[in-house]
């Protein structure tokens, strides 16, 4: 698929030598929606910040749709829309105009057609004549995301979009995002939450302390990173366990009435069916078995702490 | 040239002035007649004429200038500073916008929200004071030329504040006593030969007279080396912005 936006070697450090971003390199496919995860100060809002063209970059390129960020500044900024991680709105204006006035600042002919559309399509035109003040936190994410839309642009980036959002509005943004996606629109998201990313993204990249840790596709990098565990529920509890059973990862949960084996799900050998059978010739009686799949939150946790 | 861009940015900050019409408008232009009333006719009426016109009439260049001066200054500072307090420009630095559109305007609405209090201004005096402009032109131009340079300078403070105390400390501790003391309320040879020179290096001076002598024909200063001082703060305050706003100081990390 083709890249819409690519990122080669990008570097920041600010004024106070805080290093920010340490030679990043990443390409965006273009109708994808990537999630960029890291713990606070990993470098996501730097990076985003950049490629807007609101922070400098210290060294690096960045190409939006094959147009350099800093040369063709005209023609990358007109294709990005950008949804900041603050409620940074003039408080005293009317939603309409003030998304209307976004629409101006892209170079676009005044068009209330379509600021009607984007204000229905988010459940904002009832308010449409409301001073932003007097609108709810939800409420003022959504303007954010009208204004960001107002110039139709191909590529979207959402800092932190769920940020004191409830539930429901977090489901109804999270289907906002997927029918972006479906119109033709590039998302790139940073999330604290990773059942967002889980969720909505078709590949994630983690960041820590201005590296790049790990870009893959969502479901592969839960299949190739996760641990699986295979949980044996037994009918009477052990004490200790049977010497046969040393060579396996097994951990005595429960009281002796559960034990737990950690396995690599990806590998060709698990190991399930000779501890089925080892335990069988040990004399354990099974009374139930399950499985679990480690989450996206735990491959975060673990890759952050490795970092 | 995103000529869109700067309609957007013009016509949101000429908003902020029609939604804050009080502090805008109304604030100026009662203050500014207050002093009319005070020095032009009652306090005035018992002055002898100064070149040749009443005290009262005497007043209104400088006044006027007193006014723009602050209020451009003002306007332009706190139309760029408060979004940068608010967090909101950051749709300004990401959209495909110039810095050169930028300026063009913050600083084309400011002048002109100025430029209208002027005017009314000038307007309300002739209420009070008897009111003469012998180039009228001039007065125009030497009008619209304060505001765009003060405006451009009023830019500059709002880029280079921080907070909202440097934003007020040179309008109020810079400007407003050399508005006072550059011949505003009197003729620079009114006073003691010592402060006569000293008067001099206030810019100031140079523009009240200015303004003065495209009212009545007669000032302190020659009218050339007033234009040519306007002028040359002028082009200091677009070098000083170009180079600021170039690096992103303030705005950009």
């Amino acid at each position: 698929m083709q890249n819409i936006v690519s990122i080669k070697k990008l570097s920041k450090i600010y004024d106070n030598n805080f290093q920010a971003l340490n030679n990043i390199t990443l390409d965006i496919k273009k109708n994808e929606i990537i999630a960029l995860l890291g713990p606070n100060g990993a470098g996501k809002t730097t990076m985003i910040s950049i490629i807007c063209g609101i922070v400098i970059p210290t060294s690096g390129s960045v190409t939006v749709d094959n147009f350099d960020i800093i040369k063709d500044y005209r023609r990358t900024r007109s294709r990005i829309g950008l949804v900041p991680q603050e409620l940074s709105l003039e408080q005293f204006e009317y939603v309409f105009n003030n998304v209307s006035y976004t629409r101006g600042l892209y170079g676009k002919a005044p068009n209330p057609s379509l600021i009607e559309k984007i204000l229905k399509d988010l459940s904002l035109w009832d308010k449409r004549n409301s001073r932003i003040n007097e609108l709810s936190g939800g409420m003022k994410r959504r303007v954010l995301i009208a204004k960001a839309l107002s110039h139709e642009p191909s590529v979207l980036f959402l800092d932190e979009p769920s940020a004191g959002v409830d539930v429901e509005l977090r489901q109804e943004m999270w289907q906002v995002i997927k029918d972006l996606r479906n119109s033709g629109v590039t998302i790139i998201l940073t999330t604290h939450y990773i059942e967002e990313a889980e969720a909505i993204a078709d590949r994630v990249a983690v960041i820590n302390k201005g590296e790049l840790l790990v870009v893959d596709n969502t479901s592969d990098l839960v299949r190739s990173m996760g641990q699986k565990t295979l949980l044996i529920e037994l009918q009477e509890a052990v004490q200790a366990l049977p010497t046969k059973l040393g060579s396996y990862n097994l951990t005595v949960l429960n009281n002796g009435l559960s034990i737990s084996y950690n396995y690599d799900s990806s590998s060709k050998q698990t190991g399930i069916t000779s501890l089925l059978q080892d335990m069988k010739e040990a004399g354990l009686k099974l009374k139930d078995l399950k499985t679990e799949q480690s989450s996206l939150e735990n491959i975060f946790v673990e890759l952050v702490r490795e970092n | 040239m995103n000529f869109y861009a700067i309609r957007a940015i013009y016509f949101h900050e000429m908003d902020r002035m029609r939604r804050t019409i009080g502090q805008s408008i109304l604030s100026p232009v009662i203050s500014t007649s207050l002093y009319f009333i005070v020095f032009g006719s009652v306090i005035g009426s018992m002055i002898p004429e100064l070149d040749g016109v009443s005290y009262g009439s005497f007043i209104v260049p400088g006044l006027l200038m007193l006014t723009l001066l602050t209020q451009s200054i003002s306007n332009s500072a706190f139309g760029i500073f408060f979004p940068k307090f608010t967090g909101s420009i950051y749709e300004v630095l990401a959209a495909p916008v110039s810095s050169l559109e930028i300026i063009i305007g913050f600083v084309g609405a400011s002048a002109s929200k100025s430029l209208i209090v002027g005017i009314i201004i000038l307007f309300t005096a002739s209420f009070f004071v008897e009111l003469q402009i012998q180039y009228p032109l001039l007065m125009l131009f030497l009008l619209i030329l304060t505001c765009l340079t003060f405006s451009l300078f009023g830019f500059l403070i709002g880029l280079l504040s921080n907070n909202f105390e440097q934003l007020q400390v040179v309008p109020l501790i810079i400007i407003t006593p050399l508005v006072f003391l550059g011949g505003s309320l009197y003729t620079i040879e009114m006073l003691p030969e010592f402060w006569q020179k000293v008067s001099y290096f206030n810019p100031v001076v140079y523009l009240i007279n200015g303004m003065r002598w495209s009212f009545y024909g007669a000032s302190d200063i020659n009218i050339f080396i007033s234009v040519v001082s306007l002028v040359g703060f002028l082009v200091a305050c677009i070098v000083g912005v170009a180079i600021v706003i170039s690096k992103g100081y303030g705005i950009k990390n």
